[in-house]
């Protein structure tokens, strides 16, 4: 790299980290302020673990992330099998189009519109409240699968159809040919749309805003609140548990697909001799 | 085609796709036809224009500085600035991104993916809490004029401004644009530049005839990344804007808790139909340019 593009990148990423420092080293602030800092004290993780609330949360968060990413995971791997396997060009066309909608519309549009429809069918079964776990579970399954599927998609029409037919031709049936097949092939891509979808679910905050009611908060909803009044660093240790909790999963995914790359490898020298 | 090979292949297609079928319409098509229905009814769900009509006309007072009143649209002097700051957002990202994609496709391949790695990581960040954070570093009595301070110079006044929400949008939404024209970049023939420069090409030649016509997908899909989630994006302008610059996402959470749910819904057409404009004016035009080019 030449010399100014060695001092663009910097300016670049000094931009991009500033916040980032700026929590992790505000984090650890002695005093309230998230200006000046005078001396380095772990207190506001302390009082972070003693805020029930806020541990809550967390909880509901990773409940909500976990069931959103396992009927994403499956629902999205089958329907990535489902469009590989359509014949029609038109009939793939609208299944394509239809996925890409969550991905382009703007969160707002998704959650309001989501929202409508739930405020409308709880109002026919006259429900006072009719945004619940639930709802904010279908919201969070929806915005998750196109992801899903978009990352299995290109697996799937990398991989070779032949083996899948000749399994289906020694007498599989299709499902049987699906699990003991194609299944195996296309694992580290489900792998990281699950990964994908979790980190999505955990971190969005404004399909939630719209979809969630009063009786389950999840962790961004609960942030927001804290936002609105004055925020202590109480907020920066989260977020800094956040960061180091999210780069662990980053480096996790990175393990998988670097194995899945040399795995590709392996299986394309292979097949070369 | 061989005929039992094409009913072994299609044979179970419709088992696979069944749930994902009856999800994306309930719960993705069925939602914007309700966005619609909201939009074109009244409380009692009788058909009505009150609610699109009523974002074209509503009118308020504003205090001019010299204390006189001046009438002004109240919802379309609020979505102009929202296209406006998203607008300028945008170009900000185009014109410091697109360099820096440029870069990292130049880097060698190890670099290449550390450069993606820390590209993406502000992106897994959760964004209320980023957006926070410019808050307290863009303070006037905050840690940017602090460090200004300690220069010796006077501090800026930035919070509060068009420029913070700018700011805001741009470090929420850079990495956006980076990825799409870094990844159209970095597959980019080589050959093809040194035959331009072979054939007398000079570098700002080579870049303004070779490398941006071919960057053109990636640089649109950066546009329309950017864009579209600062158009409408509603917390940034309520945290860096100090509540001053309402946004049109702004106005769609203030209906929404107001619950006034027709109107909301009417905002929210209105948006989709002018991002649908923009989005086949965007591909129009610079479907133009690429076929000048070439």
């Amino acid at each position: 790299m030449k010399t100014t593009s060695k001092i663009y990148t910097s300016l670049i990423f000094v931009f991009l980290f500033a916040p980032i420092a700026v929590l992790l080293v505000f984090s650890f602030n002695d005093a309230k302020s998230l200006s000046v800092f005078s001396g380095f004290s772990l207190r506001w993780y302390r009082e972070l673990m003693s805020d029930e609330n806020t541990l809550e949360s967390v909880k509901n968060t990773l409940i909500l992330a976990t069931s959103a990413t396992c009927i994403s995971t499956v629902v999205g791997t089958m329907a990535a099998y489902g469009i590989y396997r359509i014949r029609r060009e038109w009939m793939r066309g609208v299944m394509n189009t239809v996925t890409n909608i969550p991905m382009i519309n703007p969160d707002i549009i998704t959650g309001i519109s989501m929202m409508l429809v739930f405020v409308f069918v709880g109002h026919l079964f006259g429900a006072a409240t009719s945004l619940n776990f639930w709802t904010l579970l279908i919201a969070h399954v929806t915005f998750c699968l196109p992801y899903v599927i978009f990352q299995v998609l290109p697996k799937l029409n990398q991989m070779d159809s032949n083996l899948t037919e000749a399994a289906q031709d020694l007498g599989c049936t299709p499902l049987r040919a699906f699990v003991k097949v194609t299944l195996p092939q296309i694992m580290p891509s489900i792998i990281t749309g699950a990964i994908m979808a979790f980190t999505l679910s955990l971190d969005d905050f404004v399909i939630s805003y719209f979809t969630s009611g009063n009786d389950f908060q999840t962790l961004p909803i609960r942030i927001y609140g804290m936002t609105k009044k004055t925020v202590t660093p109480k907020m920066y240790a989260l977020a800094t548990i956040i960061f180091v909790v999210t780069m662990v999963l980053l480096l996790i995914n990175n393990v998988v697909e670097s194995k899945d790359r040399k795995e590709d490898r392996y299986n394309s020298e292979g097949g070369t001799r | 085609m061989n005929k039992s090979v094409a009913r072994h292949t299609s044979g179970g297609t419709g088992f696979f796709l069944f749930p994902y079928s009856v999800w994306s319409v309930l719960f993705i098509v069925v939602p914007l036809v309700f966005v619609a229905y909201y939009a074109f009814t009244d409380n009692n769900f009788n058909f009505t224009f009150e609610n699109i009509s009523r974002f074209f006309t509503a009118v308020s007072q504003v205090k001019n500085p010299d204390g006189t009143f001046q009438e002004v649209r109240t919802y379309l002097v609020i979505f102009v600035r929202s296209l406006k700051l998203a607008a300028v957002s945008t170009v900000v990202c185009l014109a410091i991104g697109y360099p820096m994609a440029y870069i990292m496709a130049r880097a060698r391949a190890k670099t290449q993916r550390l450069l993606v790695t820390l590209i993406m990581i502000p992106m897994w960040m959760n964004f209320l809490i980023r957006t926070y954070a410019w808050m307290t570093i863009l303070q006037d009595t905050g840690i940017l004029n602090g460090f200004i301070a300690k220069l010796g110079m006077s501090p800026l006044h930035i919070i509060g401004t068009e420029t913070a929400v700018v700011i805001g949008m741009v470090y929420d939404y850079f990495p956006y644009m980076i990825l799409p024209i870094y990844s159209i970049l970095a597959k980019m023939d080589e050959k093809l530049l040194e035959a331009a420069r072979d054939l007398g090409c000079n570098g700002f030649g080579v870049m303004r005839r070779v490398v941006f016509p071919l960057s053109m997908p990636g640089v649109i899909s950066g546009i329309t990344m950017v864009l579209i989630p600062s158009i409408s994006t509603f917390y940034i302008s309520q945290k860096l804007g100090n509540g001053k610059f309402f946004l049109i996402g702004d106005v769609i959470e203030g209906q929404y808790i107001a619950n006034n749910l027709h109107f909301a819904a009417a905002i929210a057409f209105i948006l989709m139909v002018i991002l649908l404009v923009c989005m086949g004016l965007l591909k129009y035009i610079t479907g133009r340019t690429v076929h000048g080019g070439a």
